[in-house]
């Protein structure tokens, strides 16, 4: 308490000691940090979107494909496929590779088959190589818009369709696209209790 | 002594302080609370000293020995913890109690309460943390960095303890360093400018600037991982469309301005002792002001330097490398300045001055193995090996801790009134100075070598120079004991000290007697602020 007291009797109360403003301030600043860490979550994706840091692909291209093959150039699109930790799924690509033209547009197909006794859940995450070459690889249809399910030892065939822009830099001449599959029926378990009424 | 006489007439205010355990609970005293911080780092020194004791046994020879792989992962996550946020940061709060106020003619922190309280979480968060050892699935085992998803998804149940742990920490070193903030800009004695403040203070002032900018984002990643362990969102889990790397992010984004936290008030102790010893002013003041202005500035843009290897666009790594590669401009700058200081000195050589000479050499070289981990493509070779240990070790122990035990001998005759047993100090200085270059300096050659951190067993060929590691490690450990001896020893008595102590002290601090009276000044009357800083 005494001390307290003798803290502000000091000298700066004549130049306006007033503890309540500056902490205010700080704790402003303190608050404002908190949320700007929030922040860098959709400031990241947006950087990713724009910079394709990650091979982050884009959402689904919607746009009329107003674009022209390009006979001339041909690029080398490989797929990739992996499971995460205890997914035990079968994944793998229709072909492992495919030459196309810039500018039109590609369909493949990935083919999956549940070897489980139960039904799973599965979200697949892309991720292309190299990173600027995410943002020249316009997907019209993809798989893994959308979480896929499959009954105990059940199968399918999943479609992809792409386009890659004729805008793609010339130095790029082979591009990776990687598919990681993961179990999501633990995350979904309230939807699927649903599905299963 | 005075305050021993004051004690007499505590009838309605007592300036002495109250007796017994109470007087620590309860105290809301600068000195109390400085004396308070600066035990409980030294406890949580040791303690983390002793993980780091069990690691380097473990290493001691090749192969499983002592401990399981689990509890080594354990040990190396809580050593980490234990002595970033347990050992060095609350040491700097330590001296910053004890030092600020009297440095700037202050009568007290300017808000003594919180202060009280900002202490008196710190037992309360690593009993939490350390009690987590003793939990089922074990501690926390994911490296001091706690990257997700090895911090989510594959972390013990324990992890929710420490999340809780380093939000408390968090609120600790947050209200810590409004209090010095507050305290520094409407504290001082009428008529000093900021630019007449000790460059110990000014450190402190801008290291509190980084602490309430930061650790609100520390507090926002433990935030994210609660909620994606326990109430299903996906901030890190690539699965529910989240993603571990924007957790590097985050984290690294909290994460360096961190290490400058944990080394700018080392350079004001620095920059304090060594004009005393060298009996001149301080060389380019303004200059060592600007470069710790400059270096906490830069220490916001160059966090992806730890990330080179993650994945990052070309431009990203050499605009992350360069940035880097900047901050060795002003710490240059500073290192220069304490080079010129010492330049046709009239040098003696103390305890205070061994140590703080040997934090300018030691910590150099840790600097330039930090200018070799910041060239990217140099970092895919260096990346998670011991190189990286060593540098981090090199900046930190010689750095920090060496500056934190050059600061208890150069101002224990002040907070004590006894001087400590100068061949005793001279002894530990040397077993310390000795032990560290031998545990630290051979993990350089590992790390090149190729040993990675962070496990418990490794190749043959890295038998010996690990072998020469341990062994200084329970060299360097086993000297901090002596240093408690020495500490004690002081403080139980000793030849008294003068008010000024060094010959060659200058500071508002060295105008009071000794011991610092319990209250100091009270009013400001009398303040010579021609010795405001030397």
């Amino acid at each position: 308490m005494s001390e307290l007291e003798t803290a502000s009797k000091t000298s700066s109360e004549s130049a306006g000691f007033n503890p309540r403003r500056s902490v205010g301030r700080l704790l402003t600043v303190v608050v404002g940090m908190f949320a700007f860490g929030f922040a860098l979550v959709p400031l990241y994706d947006v950087i990713c979107d724009v910079t394709g840091l990650n091979g982050k692909t884009g959402d689904q291209y919607t746009e009329a494909i107003s674009q022209s093959a390009d006979p001339d150039r041909v690029v080398t699109i490989q797929f990739l496929t992996n499971n995460n930790a205890d997914m035990p799924w079968e994944f793998r690509p229709e072909v492992r590779s495919i030459k196309v033209h810039p500018g039109e547009l590609n369909q493949t197909t990935f083919y999956v088959q549940n070897p489980a006794n139960r039904t799973i859940m599965a979200q697949a995450v892309p991720s292309v190589t190299p990173f600027i070459a995410a943002g020249y690889l316009h997907k019209t249809e993809c798989f893994c818009f959308e979480q896929q399910e499959l009954a105990a030892s059940e199968s399918m065939d999943m479609p992809l369709r792409f386009i890659i822009d004729s805008e793609i830099p010339e130095d790029i001449e082979t591009l990776t696209l990687s598919y990681t599959l993961f179990d999501i029926t633990d995350r979904t378990s309230g939807q699927l209790a649903v599905v299963d009424n | 002594m005075s305050s021993v006489i004051e004690d007499h007439h505590h009838d309605d205010h007592h300036h002495g302080p109250a007796k017994g355990i109470m007087r620590w609970v309860f105290t809301t005293n600068h000195k109390d609370i400085g004396t308070l911080y600066l035990w409980f780092s030294f406890m949580m020194f040791l303690l983390g000293g002793t993980f780091a004791l069990v690691i380097r046994a473990e290493l001691f020879q090749p192969g499983l020995q002592i401990v399981e792989p689990e509890f080594f992962n354990q040990m190396t996550t809580m050593h980490g913890l234990i002595m970033v946020f347990g050992a060095v940061m609350p040491a700097f709060v330590g001296l910053a109690n004890w030092l600020v106020p009297m440095m700037i003619g202050a009568p007290d922190m300017a808000l003594p309460r919180m202060n009280n309280y900002s202490f008196w979480i710190l037992p309360f968060a690593f009993t939490m943390l350390a009690s987590t050892l003793l939990m089922e699935g074990g501690g926390p085992n994911f490296g001091w960095t706690f990257y997700a998803p090895l911090s989510t998804t594959y972390a013990p149940p324990s992890v929710t303890f420490f999340i809780f742990a380093v939000h408390l920490m968090g609120i600790s070193s947050i209200m810590g360093s409004i209090n010095v903030i507050v305290t520094i800009l409407n504290l001082r004695a009428p008529g000093m400018t900021l630019m007449q403040m000790p460059l110990f203070v000014w450190t402190w002032l801008i290291t509190a600037y980084l602490l309430i900018a930061v650790m609100p984002v520390l507090a926002g990643v433990v935030t994210m991982m609660l909620m994606d362990i326990h109430f299903g969102t996906a901030f890190f889990s690539a699965a529910g469309g989240g993603d571990p790397v924007l957790f590097q992010h985050v984290f690294w984004f909290f994460g360096h301005p961190e290490v400058y936290i944990m080394i700018l008030p080392a350079f004001g102790v620095v920059s304090a002792i060594i004009p005393t010893f060298t009996r001149k002013k301080l060389f380019g003041y303004a200059s060592m002001v600007y470069a710790t202005a400059s270096i906490a500035f830069l220490s916001f843009i160059v966090w992806a330097h730890h990330m080179f290897t993650v994945g990052m666009p070309l431009a990203g790594e050499l605009y992350f490398m360069y940035a880097t590669m900047l901050i060795a401009v002003p710490t240059g700058v500073k290192v220069f300045n304490w080079v010129a200081t010492m330049w046709q000195g009239a040098m003696t050589f103390e305890t205070p001055m061994l140590f703080a000479i040997a934090f300018v050499i030691l910590f150099t070289i840790g600097g330039l193995s930090g200018l070799m981990l910041a060239i990217a493509p140099a970092d895919f070779q260096y990346h998670d090996t011991y190189f990286v240990v060593a540098h981090f070790h090199y900046v930190l122990v010689p750095g920090s801790i060496f500056s934190i035990m050059a600061a208890v001998y150069y101002w224990l005759p002040k907070w004590t009134g006894n001087m400590y047993d100068e061949t005793l100090g001279k002894t530990h200085f040397w077993l310390s100075f000795v032990g560290v270059n031998v545990t630290f300096f051979p993990q350089h050659f590992i790390g090149l070598a190729g040993m990675p951190r962070r496990i418990p067993d490794y190749a043959l060929q890295f038998a010996d120079f690990n072998m020469v590691s341990s062994m200084g490690a329970f060299l360097f450990g086993f000297s901090q004991l002596f240093f408690m001896f020495i500490v004690i020893k002081c403080i139980r008595g000793g030849k008294p000290a003068t008010a000024q102590v060094w010959e060659g002290a200058h500071g508002l601090e060295w105008t009071v007697p000794s011991p610092a009276p319990y209250h100091t000044f009270t009013t400001p009357d009398g303040i010579d602020l021609k010795e405001a800083h030397g």
